[in-house]
């Protein structure tokens, strides 16, 4: 009998054993096909096997190298079986437009990225005109998912209007956020969408050359990245696009450890060579960017959703929504969770049906103390605020951030003050050194919050102080929003900076 | 002076991305690749090539926290800090294994074996917390698995 197994190579996976699964099912049973993937997501079933039966792919689940005997030999009586993988809840009830064959295909196998729906957007994007390209994606409601929220059909009209002889479509994939990894788990399960939707972008726009800057702490991601170029070349999706006389082609570059550039002016300096210094705005990036061409430059998520668009029609996408934030989000879960992985569905659940009725709230079983949404710079959010719906402007209105959508839960054992510290520290460590209220208010935050916890009585003044300067004073979002988790920790949490204050008295 | 060895191979290097857009984070990275670290004498080396100053050179190489200008231990440990890891006790894995290896962060233990290095954020933020022992991944990482893994490294 020939079996065909899936298993997981994100790196998410290979971190929680699945190699060794791997290896134990080439050794059990050698005729098997083994198809790795990359992950659907559902970090805490990981490794998470698929054994195709009568069709249908079940799941196994977190799977060990010595539970492949008993899968061979019972697999439906198995103790880790799931069932069909699509019937799992936390999967079933997701909404999978951008990750749609993520966790479905091999990452790098054209023929199946064609057989899953792969190209049918670049097709029908090859018979639109510019213009009209560019109003399909305003009409989509596309917003930048890096964090800013930006209409991409926007910025790519800039773009296109912009006369040049070279325009650039750079991807920011410095996915530095902690608790994010939407980014990562695209590139390593599909990464031929984020190349389609370059070069969907490419044709929208006039650019004909893209770069994907990569960070070097994905190592995964670069050597499939690079894999599917290659691979992209042989199948017509770079350089002459499937044979319609359009070219576009791109390079991935990778970052070299400096979270800042994930700051898209700086991260065009840095592909250009430089130091990875934030530059002022204006000019925009779309009228000079990289090299000081027209550039745009998108997120990920932002291109990877665009592919969708394309294929079903902006409408199908703007379907799904709440208010001006249209389409569909990569939720992660992160940090002290219970389910942690990656949830795509429509904006508009409140966050306390994603933090404790999809992630089931904390791993260690405590309760929720306080969730930090959108990254480092994001604020946390209290469980009382846990019906602010997910969407950008009402977390705006909440005093807060979506960025790229993840959220780390903590527990009620975590420190706010030492997370606050945290936030001022990192930085310091990571700001690029440009603008003075991020360069000396982040030290000055770190010194701040010591005094604080050493009982200081005047230093939540001169930290909040501090936090106004550095908000309304930095050059990027580095130096601009830290003071968001380190204010948003102080007016949630007050206790954690009182107590330490009393007990020093 | 570099030996003509060195000089060679970093010119093999300019030669090799002679013709992209930005080329100096590429050849900062194949350049460490090669001799794992970035040799000051390198650093005019470069500068010349690319038609850029020396400082220009320099002060790239300064800015990344990637880029050594000291060889790494035999393996390399990187443990997460970011707010994620901490959420799951990262701290406390992480100050285990500086005890443990008799270090510091950046340090390298005294028999040249281990360096330790912070990172922030691998991306396994739904499996935190989370560490690296060269090339390979650890999800849900504690002293055991750290250690399992180093002895692997090792062996």
């Amino acid at each position: 009998m020939s079996m065909t197994f899936y298993l997981p190579k994100d790196a998410s996976a290979r971190a929680m054993g699945a190699d060794a699964v791997a290896a134990a099912i080439t050794k059990a049973a050698p005729d098997a096909k083994l198809i790795r993937t990359g992950t659907r997501g559902m970090t805490w079933l990981e490794p998470l096997l698929e054994l195709e039966l009568d069709g249908t792919r079940h799941g196994f689940g977190p799977v060990e190298p010595g539970d492949i005997a008993g899968i061979l030999a019972d697999p439906q009586g198995h103790p880790k079986a799931l069932g069909p993988v699509t019937d799992i809840p936390f999967f079933k009830t997701q909404t999978r437009l951008t990750f749609a064959r993520v966790g479905v295909i091999a990452p790098t196998d054209m023929a199946a990225y064609g057989a899953h729906g792969g190209l049918t957007g670049l097709r029908r994007a090859l018979s639109m005109s510019a213009a009209a390209m560019v109003e399909e994606v305003k009409a989509s409601g596309l917003r930048g998912r890096g964090g800013a929220g930006f209409p991409t059909g926007i910025k790519w009209d800039t773009v296109r209007l912009a006369n040049a002889d070279q325009k650039y479509i750079v991807c920011n994939a410095d996915e530095g956020d902690s608790g994010t990894f939407a980014d990562r788990m695209l590139m390593e399960g599909d990464p031929f969408t984020l190349i389609e939707g370059m070069a969907i972008a490419g044709i929208a726009t006039g650019a004909t050359k893209g770069y994907v800057y990569l960070r070097s702490e994905y190592p995964d991601a670069i050597a499939t990245m690079n894999a599917a170029v290659i691979a992209a070349r042989k199948g017509g999706l770079l350089g002459d696009l499937l044979g319609s006389g359009q070219q576009f082609d791109m390079e991935i570059r990778v970052g070299a450890g400096a979270y800042v550039c994930g700051e898209e002016t700086s991260l065009l300096n840095s592909l250009e060579g430089k130091r990875g210094v934030v530059r002022a705005k204006p000019p925009l990036p779309a009228l000079e960017g990289f090299m000081g061409k027209p550039t745009v430059v998108n997120n990920v998520i932002s291109l990877a959703s665009v592919p969708t668009i394309f294929a079903n029609g902006a409408a199908a996408y703007a379907d799904q929504g709440l208010g001006r934030s249209r389409g569909t989000i990569p939720v992660q879960l992160a940090g002290n969770v219970k389910f942690g992985g990656l949830f795509e569905a429509g904006f508009g659940m409140t966050l306390g049906a994603l933090v404790n009725d999809i992630a089931g709230g904390t791993a260690t079983g405590r309760p929720v103390k306080a969730v930090q949404v959108g990254g480092p710079l994001g604020a946390y959010f209290a469980p009382h605020q846990f019906d602010t719906p997910f969407g950008y402007e009402e977390f705006d209105g909440a005093g807060g951030l979506i960025g790229h959508a993840g959220i780390t839960i903590y527990d009620d054992s975590a420190d706010m003050l030492g997370m606050a510290r945290f936030a001022m520290e990192f930085c310091a460590v990571e700001s690029c050194g440009k603008c003075t209220p991020c360069r000396i208010g982040a030290v000055r935050g770190v010194e701040m919050l010591d005094r604080m916890k050493s009982g200081d009585p005047v230093a939540q003044e001169v930290l909040e102080d501090l936090c106004e300067t550095m908000r309304d004073g930095s050059l990027c979002a580095l130096g601009g929003f830290t003071p968001y988790p380190v204010l948003s920790a102080l007016r949630l949490f007050p206790d954690d900076f009182a107590a330490r204050k009393e007990a020093a008295e | 002076m570099p030996d003509a060895s060195q000089t060679d191979r970093i010119a093999a290097i300019l030669t090799a991305h002679d013709g992209l857009e930005g080329p100096l984070l590429p050849i900062l990275h194949a350049v460490q690749e090669e001799f794992g670290l970035i040799p000051d004498d390198a650093v005019p080396q470069i500068a010349e090539h690319l038609n850029i100053g020396r400082a220009e050179v320099h002060g790239v190489v300064t800015f990344y926290h990637d880029f050594r200008d000291a060889p790494a231990g035999r393996h390399v440990v990187k443990i997460c800090r970011a707010e994620a890891c901490k959420a799951m006790g990262g701290d406390a894995v992480a100050a285990a294994a500086l005890a443990k290896l008799g270090t510091e962060w950046h340090g390298t233990t005294a028999n040249g074996k281990v360096t330790v290095e912070p990172v922030y954020c691998l991306g396994l933020c739904s499996c935190a917390p989370a560490a690296m022992v060269d090339d390979r991944l650890i999800g849900r990482v504690d002293a055991g698995k750290l250690d399992a893994a180093l002895t692997e490294a090792s062996a």
